[in-house]
């Protein structure tokens, strides 16, 4: 899921300054599970708010706050109160921001900083083990990206920085991605594959702004 | 340089600023003791005078220079056209380095590179030499260069560092400079496992300034030990500087015959490099 943590209060009151009727939008899917825009947060944020002097005209949960067509309709829904807002405050990724921004002409703000594709741990624990480079390699790393879980996202082995104890030289707590598909590909029979020198990632394969569009083919499983 | 029976290089960094007058003083006071120097690449991650007008500089002084590149701070595109420019300039030796990371230096906020890693770049920089370039295409021409990589014989797991060294020789790095070196009998036998590759390994000498930096070296640079007997020697010597470059002397003394060479890294006591070479 897509990883957001909610901006300090005192930049969301800065950028919303000079408005005075506002609406609050937050999302269903990731920022409800990371308990940066669910809503208990936008409730919360409803309440800060109104202590700060804002009117809040009204909030809504978007089942998907990135899905244009549901953020359009829901926005259609609420349109009485949109038309008494100056302002939408949104409490989801950056792409649920845009399809916000996307469905309604009067200024939409970000309450949230995205952070990456995450992984749960636990409950409240999220961790990047993908950063999306669309080229992926983890059959030849023993299922461990070194893209992502290498600070320096070196292909061909650790850096100098790896210590004794197999951990890393940016972030002592965290383990050098090198060891661990060292040990993965070790576990599996598979140390030859890291013998072969990795070339140069094929970065036109990841350009933004990225776009897919799905194809209907004769004999697929649809 | 590499030609030489036993190859002595040694570590400048440029000013951080325009002025050059005491990087070029100590390059003189070097330049005819030692084979070549190398000169750092935005060394921690902090903005100096870039490597290649370093080298530029020291190839103007008539002294030969190793032109550090390291992935941090260009992407391939650059470091090709840097490496095409450092040519053109006389510049001969490179070391392919991976790069400290931004997060240690003084702009964290920067983006870095990593474009390429260091195995990556050691086979672009093969490639020039065979007149292609890392997208496919021809150059007119072909590059000469030497090139080098960074070792560290005691990083850990140890297969997995000896096959990163594999990967660095089969991408093509003729000689390699290591990491400090001051425990001699593990490097012996380091040096063993490694004797029948046709490559040079040039071994890490890392003055001691005092005891509490052999400590701090021990507990902080991976595959680093700085044996207890050098730490008793600097603690009670009444000049523990004098008593590095003895030891740094002492060490050279003992690597030959071992590695193919020595390179001195000094930590701003460049100057006094001459006598560490004269103690040999």
């Amino acid at each position: 899921m897509i990883i957001t943590k909610q901006k300090m209060l005192s930049d969301i009151i800065k950028a919303i300054t000079g408005y005075k009727n506002i609406f609050i939008t937050g999302c269903g899917s990731c920022a409800t599970l990371c308990k940066s825009g669910g809503e208990e947060e936008v409730a919360q944020m409803e309440k800060y708010l109104k202590t700060k002097g804002f009117n809040i005209t009204g909030s809504t949960i978007i089942d998907e706050a990135c899905h244009v067509l549901l953020t359009k309709r829901t926005y259609r829904e609420h349109l009485s109160k949109i038309k008494k807002s100056d302002a939408i405050l949104v409490m989801a990724c950056g792409a649920g921001v845009q399809a916000s921004s996307n469905s309604v002409e009067i200024p939409v703000i970000p309450a949230l900083d995205t952070l990456f594709l995450g992984n749960t741990i636990r409950f409240g624990v999220f961790e990047q083990y993908c950063s999306m480079c669309g080229d992926c390699l983890l059959e030849i790393t023993g299922g461990v990206c070194p893209a992502t879980r290498c600070p320096k996202g070196l292909l061909n082995g650790p850096c100098g920085g790896v210590d004794d104890d197999g951990m890393c030289e940016v972030d002592r707590t965290l383990k050098c991605a090198w060891v661990e598909i060292y040990e993965s590909l070790k576990k599996r029979g598979h140390l030859d594959r890291m013998k072969k020198i990795i070339p140069p990632k094929d970065y036109s394969k990841n350009r933004h702004p990225g776009s897919l569009t799905l194809k209907k083919r004769k004999g697929s499983a649809k | 340089m590499l030609n030489k029976d036993f190859i002595i290089t040694a570590e400048l960094q440029p000013p951080k600023g325009p002025s050059v007058d005491e990087f070029l003083n100590k390059a003189h006071i070097l330049k005819t003791k030692v084979d070549a120097l190398n000169v750092t690449d935005n060394q921690r991650a902090i903005v100096r005078l870039s490597s290649l007008a370093g080298c530029a500089m020291l190839v103007r002084e008539g002294i030969t220079p190793v032109f550090q590149i390291t992935c941090r701070d260009r992407n391939r595109l650059a470091i090709q056209s840097d490496l095409l420019g450092a040519h053109a300039l006389g510049i001969r030796n490179v070391l392919a380095i991976t790069g400290d990371d931004i997060s240690i230096g003084d702009h964290r906020g920067a983006k870095q590179v990593f474009d390429i890693d260091s195995i990556q770049l050691i086979s672009i920089i093969a490639g020039l030499n065979k007149g292609i370039t890392a997208g496919g295409s021809s150059l007119a021409g072909h590059t000469d260069f030497n090139i080098g990589a960074t070792l560290n014989p005691f990083a850990r797991p140890e297969e997995l560092n000896m096959m990163r060294f594999e990967k660095k020789s089969m991408a093509g790095a003729k000689f390699f400079q290591t990491q400090p070196i001051y425990d001699i009998n593990a490097f012996k036998k380091f040096m063993e496992k490694v004797k029948d590759k046709e490559v040079k390994i040039i071994a890490g000498i890392l003055v001691l300034k005092s005891a509490k930096m052999a400590h701090f070296l021990n507990k902080n640079l991976p595959g680093v030990h700085v044996p207890f007997a050098l730490i008793k020697e600097l603690e009670t010597s009444y000049d523990p500087k004098k008593k590095g470059l003895e030891i740094a002397a002492r060490t050279i003394q003992t690597l030959k015959g071992i590695a193919h060479g020595v390179h001195i890294m000094a930590m701003g006591m460049e100057e006094r490099i001459p006598e560490i070479l004269e103690m040999v």
